[in-house]
């Protein structure tokens, strides 16, 4: 059954919510605020009463998979489950009532959180500093990237070429592009690694540093890392890591002693916190000893028992973000490692790996997976066999939320064809994989069987697979009161079947 | 306290049909001199203790709930209807992960719809995106996508931008072959003159913000006729709560709108984390950063709504696209989304009208202390900056107003050393009468 | 697949036809159109700009690709097609005629001989799809 818009449940005059009496003698507005600066017409924002609005959103939200009601396998998202627990801590009024001007002595309980942070994240990954202000990974990779430049800059040797692999997350080169370097894409060899010598034949004087995702995007080790970072560092150039997928890694081997120079990590994904339909997240950054004067200022420092911030920094590359970052982010992150401690980080990564190669090998017979070895905490299959019977790994996603299951990435990495990117996490049990299998294997048979049923998925979702190609040709981003009359008939008459759908058989 | 569900007993089984005789085989590709045998991370705890322990953190600060706080400087603390947290603590919306399969994501895609609908409607702009980081952030790519839409290299900023938004700013086009130029103030507000005379056919785009960082009005609409005189580009960071009164940037001419968002629903929490405001013309909606859900039909004619203009992001689009963003501050902008459906327009007008009329109140009792004076003759919304005579100290005074229970206004020394002995001051609607009683009653013991 | 005998080619998949006028007519071939599927949107060079062979001029995108369109040679461009910036369909529905994509006012005339002819071009649309 289909929600209306909020919009269309607005009643002219209807209010959710009083606000205080204002205690103060009234005023006229024109005293205050002259008449050219005050608004004609007031925003079209709709009239509901508070129960509208609870309806409304709980019944949004029950079109949603997420991780608290489906198995999420969304590869290199890392959507474990996000313990309750750290919402509770997020939500301390002595937390979340902070302001972030308050004089420091008001703020000390906080700052010993975030420096505690600080410190417990250079334990997990080997790095000698961290900042935690960059609000997500791709932000992270833009602080990391900004330092690298500054780098460079200050030893006077100008460098404009950042190598990536061609395995790497679209991320990776829209910030090196917006951080003013040339993209240099790497051919990963023929074991899904990088290739030393197409490195060397690629690391000329102007490469300024190698963006790794460590393990790559096919779930494998970078297992040549030391000799890559020993090739740049020879040349001066920097190794980057993208540590979005360090849930495979912890207590197993620590990136900064690997040669790492630059990390991000992705705290939404490795620690937990809650994904929200798409951010908040936070991407701290870390780095090593020689690049830790380039950090985003403000700066926490200790100074015997008492914290404080430092805005000073000669060689910073500046702020990234208003403030601090986002803190509700960081305290949901510092209440899970401390949860979880040593032993539990360790036994997460643990985990997570038995349970990727536990669900590749049930899958392996059916779907092939290129580039085979042993994998960290995901993997990729190909179901590239499927398309003799017309069938595409966009069906075969489409088909697993019939099943009840979200869908894992699709094609992606772009090295492989007719890519299924599968992490299942720790936090998913042996029944749930060996379903999940099953579900898959059973898809496999319906493709073979009763391929229209595979290309016609979903069936049982609120609404079938949508007209794409509309949305983008005529894009409609906002309601507008006139649309409500065009939508009701489309609605009621059906309509033509959309052009770029007509075409499947 | 671990959350993994697989029995030891499992995770052997599992190792057994893997084929592996340990896990130590599967971690084999990691090269043995990198293995670690333990992190230097303090045991886990029960529950209950990780309560204790952060309790006694939090314990060591000191709430705005308990206090009556006069800060504002970029950071609101305005009402959070119930309703907003009762509705956005729930699973299905706070552990879903970007809407990439669209049939299984409706509700988040709807409610982005809707939000970019409410954010247009409250600033007057054609279109808005899914959001950005904060509102800092939200500068920095605005002047990203005025410098790749007109192809010019300089960027106008006021000085009375936040000096937060102008840092950020700043880190995202260093390097970059762009010129950033400042633009002074005059008696608290944008010179229009200086920024006349900047404003040349070699300019990206103009950058204000209204109420600017003194809390004053600016002349947005004369500012923007003169970035458009050259074909520049005006960009707007507005206070979303203001604009329940005061005019939108859509209609003093902004081509782009941005703001910080947190105040619309979300806690505070000391700063972060925010939401990133992004609205523009429809003229320049396929070189919006971010992500935009749009209204289409599926294959039986039925409404939905997808993910689209998707060729912009960096995810297909790589090195070319028009921003590196990926995860956006999604959970905020529900919370956004609902808080505007509950205060709808008259609340926010009502809102709006409450911090406007308390804070003249305690600009009007504040001022009539012989030694504090209004820093500069303009009007303002629910912020303003005040101006102590000597001896009086801005940093002594606030450290009294401490021992009160009071939080004082932002020092701006750091800030604008040239405005001497300057404060500025925030009251919202969270601020009764008694508080100000209290506040006066406390600076006239503090001469 | 459809590779008019009167057209010259670029390896990435231009096609070009010299007006009488001199001037010179781009769009994208058949094959492409059909790699691309459904295109949405066209964005066109503004008029009166100068650019390079191999530069990229314009891009055609579908709903989850984006391709860029070189200059086959240099010039400047006098006029665009403004229908299929309208009605990006038509790169679809008339690759070779309604949907073209822009005009060049050439600078030279001896960047032609870098071109492929539609011999050579359909030779290697195989090649590519073997």
């Amino acid at each position: 059954m289909a929600e209306p818009l909020i919009f269309e449940r607005s009643v002219s005059g209807r209010r959710g919510y009083r606000l205080p009496s204002s205690g103060v003698p009234a005023m006229s507005q024109a005293e205050a605020i002259p008449d050219d600066q005050l608004r004609a017409e007031p925003p079209r924002l709709p009239e509901v009463a508070e129960i509208d609005a609870i309806r409304h959103y709980t019944r949004l939200s029950q079109l949603n998979f997420s991780v608290d009601t489906h198995f999420y396998p969304l590869g290199s998202c890392t959507m474990k489950y996000n313990p309750k627990l750290n919402d509770r801590i997020a939500a301390l009024p002595n937390f979340a009532s902070l302001h972030p001007l308050q004089p420091t002595s008001q703020v000390q309980g906080i700052l010993q959180l975030l420096y505690e942070l600080e410190q417990l994240l250079s334990a997990i990954t080997g790095m000698a500093a961290f900042t935690l202000q960059p609000a997500a990974g791709a932000q992270g990779e833009l602080t990391g990237l900004k330092i690298i430049a500054a780098y460079h800059r200050r030893k006077r040797s100008i460098r404009s070429t950042m190598l990536i692999p061609d395995s790497a997350h679209g991320t990776n080169p829209a910030s090196a592009a917006i951080s003013g370097f040339t993209v240099e894409k790497l051919r990963s060899g023929p074991d899904g690694l990088v290739d030393l010598n197409e490195l060397k034949s690629k690391l000329t004087p102007d490469v300024a540093a190698l963006m790794l995702t460590n393990p790559n995007t096919l779930g494998l080790f970078e297992r040549d890392i030391k000799a890559i970072a020993a090739l740049l560092h020879e040349r001066d150039a920097l190794l980057y890591m993208d540590g979005a997928n360090m849930n495979a890694l912890l207590g197993i081997a620590r990136p900064g002693e690997m040669g790492v120079d630059i990390l991000q990590l992705n705290l939404h994904k490795t620690f937990s916190t809650p994904h929200g339909g798409g951010g908040p997240g936070a991407g701290p950054v870390g780095v090593g000893k020689k690049l830790e004067a380039f950090l985003p200022v403000p700066r926490i420092r200790k100074m015997g028992k008492r914290f404080a911030w430092d805005e000073r920094g000669r060689s910073t590359i500046g702020r990234v973000h208003g403030f601090y970052g986002n803190v509700g982010v960081l305290i949901r992150a510092y209440a899970y490692i401390r949860t979880l401690g040593c032993e539990g980080l360790m036994r997460a990564s643990e985990a997570a790996i038995i349970n990727a190669n536990y669900l590749k090998a049930k899958l392996e017979p059916t779907f092939p997976v290129p580039f085979d070895d042993h994998c960290l905490h995901e993997f990729v299959v190909t179901v590239k066999a499927l398309k003799a019977h017309g069938v595409t790994a966009m069906d075969v996603a489409k088909r697993l939320l019939d099943y009840g299951f979200y869908a894992p990435t699709v094609y992606f990495p772009l090295i492989v064809e007719e890519a299924l990117m599968i992490e299942p996490t720790e936090t998913e049990s042996k029944e749930t994989l060996d379903r999940f299998a099953e579900a898959l294997l059973s898809i496999a048979q319906e493709a073979t069987t009763n391929p229209e049923l595979v290309r016609g998925a979903p069936h049982r979702m609120a609404v079938s697979r949508l007209d794409e190609v509309r949305a983008a040709r005529e894009p409609n981003l906002r309601w507008v009161p006139e649309q409500r009359q065009s939508v009701v008939s489309a609605t009621t008459h059906g309509g033509p079947p959309p052009p770029n759908l007509a075409d499947s058989p | 306290m671990d959350y993994i569900p697989n029995t030891d007993v499992q995770l052997q089984e599992m190792l057994h049909a893997i084929g592996a005789d340990s896990f130590e085989e599967l971690v084999s590709p990691v090269p043995s001199e990198f293995h670690v045998r333990s992190l230097d991370v303090p045991a886990g705890l029960a529950e209950a203790e990780v309560v204790e322990l952060c309790e006694g953190l939090a314990a060591r600060n000191g709430s705005l709930r308990k206090m009556t706080s006069f800060l504002g400087a970029g950071a609101y603390d305005h009402v959070i209807p119930t309703a907003v947290d009762a509705l956005a603590s729930r699973g299905e919306w706070l552990t879903p992960y970007t809407p990439y399969q669209a049939e299984a994501s409706q509700g988040t895609l709807q409610t982005i719809y809707e939000f970019q609908t409410m954010v247009c409607e409250l600033f007057q702009m054609d279109v808005a995106n899914a959001s950005l980081y904060d509102g800092a952030s939200a500068v920095a790519e605005a002047a990203l996508l005025a410098l790749r839409v007109t192809e010019r290299p300089r960027v106008l900023v006021s000085e009375a931008l936040h000096p937060h938004a102008r840092q950020t700013l700043a880190t995202y086009l260093s390097g970059a072959k762009t010129i950033l130029q400042e633009i002074p103030t005059v008696n608290g507000v944008t010179d229009l003159e200086a920024l006349g005379k900047a404003v040349r056919d070699d300019v990206a785009c103009v950058i204000m913000q209204q109420p600017n960082v003194f809390g004053c009005l600016e002349p947005m609409a004369q500012a923007g006729e003169l970035a458009h005189r050259f074909g520049s580009l005006f960009v707007a960071s507005a206070y979303p709560i203001s604009v329940g009164l005061l005019r939108p940037p859509g209609a003093y001419g902004a081509d782009i709108a941005v703001a910080e968002g947190r105040c619309l629903g979300s806690p505070i929490t000391y700063g972060g984390p925010g939401l990133g405001l992004f609205a523009a013309t429809s003229a320049l909606v396929r070189r919006l950063p971010g992500r935009l859900a749009g209204c289409t039909v599926d294959r039986t004619g039925r409404r939905g709504y997808t993910l689209t203009l998707q060729t912009r992001e960096q995810h297909i689009r790589r090195e070319k696209a028009t921003s590196n963003i990926c995860t956006n501050e999604g959970w905020l902008a529900l919370r956004a989304a609902i808080f505007l459906s509950l205060l709808g327009p008259q609340g926010m007008k009502e809102l709006a009208t409450l911090n406007l009329e308390k804070a003249h109140d305690a600009h009007k009792r504040l001022c009539e202390i012989p030694w504090i004076k209004p820093a500069f003759d303009q009007p303002f919304f629910n912020e303003f900056t005040l101006q102590y005579d000597p001896p009086a100290d801005v940093d002594r005074v606030n450290r009294r107003l401490a021992k009160a229970g009071i939080v004082g206004g932002w020092p701006l020394a750091d800030w604008y050393p040239t405005v001497p002995q300057a404060s500025l001051w925030c009251v919202t609607e969270l601020i009764g009468r008694d508080g100000i009683d209290r506040l006066l009653h406390a600076l006239n013991g503090s001469a | 697949m459809d590779v008019p005998s009167d057209l010259l080619y670029t390896k990435t998949h231009e096609w070009l036809r010299r007006e009488a006028s001199g001037e010179v007519v781009v769009g994208i071939t058949a094959h492409a159109q059909e790699e691309l599927r459904d295109v949405v949107f066209v964005e066109l060079p503004t008029v009166g700009k100068a650019i390079k062979q191999g530069d990229p001029a314009a891009v055609v995108e579908s709903v989850k690709a984006a391709f860029d369109i070189y200059a086959p040679v240099s010039g400047t461009v006098p006029r665009v097609n403004e229908a299929v910036a309208k009605s990006p369909q038509l790169v679809n529905q008339d690759c070779y005629g309604q949907g073209w994509l822009f005009a060049i006012a050439p600078s030279s005339s001896e960047e032609f001989s870098r071109l492929l002819s539609p011999e050579e071009y359909a030779r290697q649309i195989q090649a590519s799809t073997h």
